[in-house]
């Protein structure tokens, strides 16, 4: 950015603290890593070296046994259709507050900003009566509807803005050639809109990934514990039972799809990740 | 285009409100009045208590510890993060080799769930399996934390008084990449010609960051402050995965959020649990409002 040169020391000294905190970053990482693949003697007795043979049934132990894989499933069955809801009901509600005047089109937009100001833990305990009212807490269904209704606010805003960009004359053209309201939305708006949904998708992919506390109080049966929920359970039972190896597996096995999801689309998740905070 | 519109609007935005109303906005609303209430959840029965709840709560010993665990939180996060995030930001932003790379690693802990992060770090600060304890005799650094009182290094998650350090420790260690990603997005949105300018005025690179960079970065510095405020207010899913719940001990360890999930649904008491919960939220609330108005200038116009 600046055209002026820096001397060799500067450059030394500046390598030398980003390798610093690189190294920071990714020891941990990759000690666990190798951890994952050790005995529990070898974790114990011997924290720095490499495990003697690959425990590759750590893996399979924490897959299993730990119920990893249940956590898992119950993850993708929560994720993915809160994911897709999440994205049809903004985009056409973005869709609506982007291109269309109406009174009360500015109160609806800051009533779904302001959602962005709660905390989460103010509204636990009357979530927990209204699921359990509707007959819904404890089950995934609910669930889903609260991960929809708490990934809204953002997206809503989001879209709103990203509707914005989309170029008039196309929407107008379909418009001539007759093409109804709905069939304009889905058949011209939703493709031309692809960028915006990627990147709302994987932004809601990991909020909801990571998603801790509403899936503590609003799922109680273990059986239908999702990753984060599970992977926490594990590290408190291991009070009870010691099983390192299972554990560290567990995190590894938790901590790559978004890693892997991230590597692949890490031009995407930055620039989604920023593009809300840098408008503020 | 506008015939009809309302035939497309309503449809449109109804499924977005109504699972905001019900789901958001009604629970939200109902935890005003909740507070208000010594509901113990069991019947539909919630007597109305006026502010009984919150006369307790300033009276209630562990709900200034966790919120004196708070407010040290905020203290001590935005600056570690802003101060690590900055520097790291300016540094990659120096045209070398490799940044993309290095903006690729740093970022790496950000898509970790927080779960994840817990449990591995927990493992880290262990005294006798974990890493930090063994780099750290490896070091010699035991006079550094005898300066402090210690007999040596730390047992970090077991003792009162570095539990909060470990735990923010993490936070920071996750935080630091997005916002340096934040940081680099704005300074790179600032017009290459300033720096020119400033060059052929004879300012260094020191110069040119204090008196450049830093001004120019105003308004995303105030977003930086309010998000790792908010961040210092909430601490539930770290504190509670690294700390053994459930025990006495863990009061060091407490934060508001923990403590009101306690009251809440461990034992029961959901009417003061949401009093805390209101209180939380003021609280956020009046930090952001705060954030705005102090950091607030003539916002430089480029």
């Amino acid at each position: 950015m600046q055209r002026n040169t820096t001397s060799k020391l500067g450059m030394g000294c500046i390598y030398a603290f980003l390798g610093f905190w690189s190294l920071v970053v990714i020891v941990p990482m990759v000690w666990v890593l190798v951890t994952s693949f050790k005995t529990d003697q070898e974790i114990f007795f011997s924290p720095w070296l490499p495990p003697a043979k690959l425990m590759f049934e750590n893996f399979v132990r924490a897959w299993t046994k730990a119920d990893i894989s249940l956590y898992f499933i119950n993850s993708m069955i929560v994720i993915l259709p809160a994911i897709f809801f999440t994205l049809l009901f903004s985009a056409m509600a973005g869709y609506v507050l982007a291109r269309y005047p109406f009174k009360g089109n500015r109160l609806i937009f800051f009533g779904f900003m302001g959602g962005m100001l709660f905390p989460v833990a103010l509204a636990l305990v009357p979530l927990f009566f209204l699921l359990q009212t509707f007959k819904i807490l404890d089950s995934h269904f609910g669930l889903i509807l609260v991960y929809i209704a708490y990934s809204l606010p953002f997206t809503v805003f989001f879209m709103t803005g990203f509707m914005k960009t989309l170029p008039s004359e196309l929407i107008e053209a379909a418009i001539i050639d007759g093409a109804g309201n709905f069939q304009l939305f889905f058949k011209i708006i939703i493709p031309l809109s692809r960028n915006g949904l990627v990147s709302m998708g994987i932004f809601n992919f990991l909020g909801m990934w990571n998603q801790y506390i509403l899936p503590l109080v609003l799922l109680t049966s273990q059986k239908k514990y999702v990753l984060s929920q599970g992977l926490a359970f594990l590290q408190h039972q291991q009070r009870y039972q010691s099983d390192w190896s299972g554990l560290f597996a567990a995190v590894v096995i938790v901590m790559l799809p978004t890693l892997i999801v991230y590597i692949i689309f890490q031009n995407q998740i930055q620039k989604g990740l920023t593009v809300g905070a840098l408008k503020g | 285009m506008y015939k009809h519109k309302y035939r497309v609007i309503i449809p449109f935005l109804a499924p977005a409100v109504i699972l905001y109303l019900v789901f958001v906005i009604y629970p939200y609303i109902r935890a005003m009045y909740n507070s208000l209430t010594s509901w113990k959840g069991v019947s539909a029965n919630q007597p109305f208590v006026g502010l009984a709840n919150y006369e307790r709560m300033i009276h209630d010993e562990l709900f200034w510890n966790a919120l004196k665990h708070n407010l040290q939180y905020l203290i001590i996060l935005p600056i570690l993060v802003i101060a690590l995030s900055l520097f790291l930001a300016f540094m990659i932003s120096q045209q070398i080799r490799g940044s993309k790379t290095f903006r690729i690693i740093f970022f790496f802990p950000q898509v970790i769930s927080i779960i994840s992060i817990g449990v591995l770090w927990s493992y880290i600060y262990h005294p006798t399996i974990g890493i930090l304890t063994s780099i750290m005799q490896f070091l010699r650094l035991e006079w550094f934390f005898q300066l402090f009182g210690f007999d040596g290094i730390p047992v970090w998650m077991g003792d009162p008084s570095t539990v909060r350090w470990a735990i923010g420790g993490v936070v920071v260690w996750q935080a630091v990449g997005f916002y340096m990603i934040i940081f680099l997005a704005a300074m790179e949105a600032i017009p290459i010609t300033f720096y020119e300018a400033a060059v052929l005025d004879g300012a260094g690179r020191f110069r040119q960051f204090w008196n450049i960079t830093i001004p120019l970065l105003w308004d995303t510095m105030q977003t930086v402050l309010i998000f790792v405020g908010l961040l210092a207010f909430d601490m539930f899913a770290i504190t509670r995965v690294m700390v053994v719940s459930g025990s006495t001990t863990n009061r060091p360890s407490d934060v508001l959020a923990t403590y009101l999930y306690e009251q809440a649904f461990q034992v029961s008491r959901f009417g003061y649990a949401t009093a805390i919960a209101v209180a939380l939220f003021l609280m956020v609330l009046a930090l952001s409002i705060f954030t705005m108005r102090a950091t607030r200038r003539e916002s430089v116009e480029y």
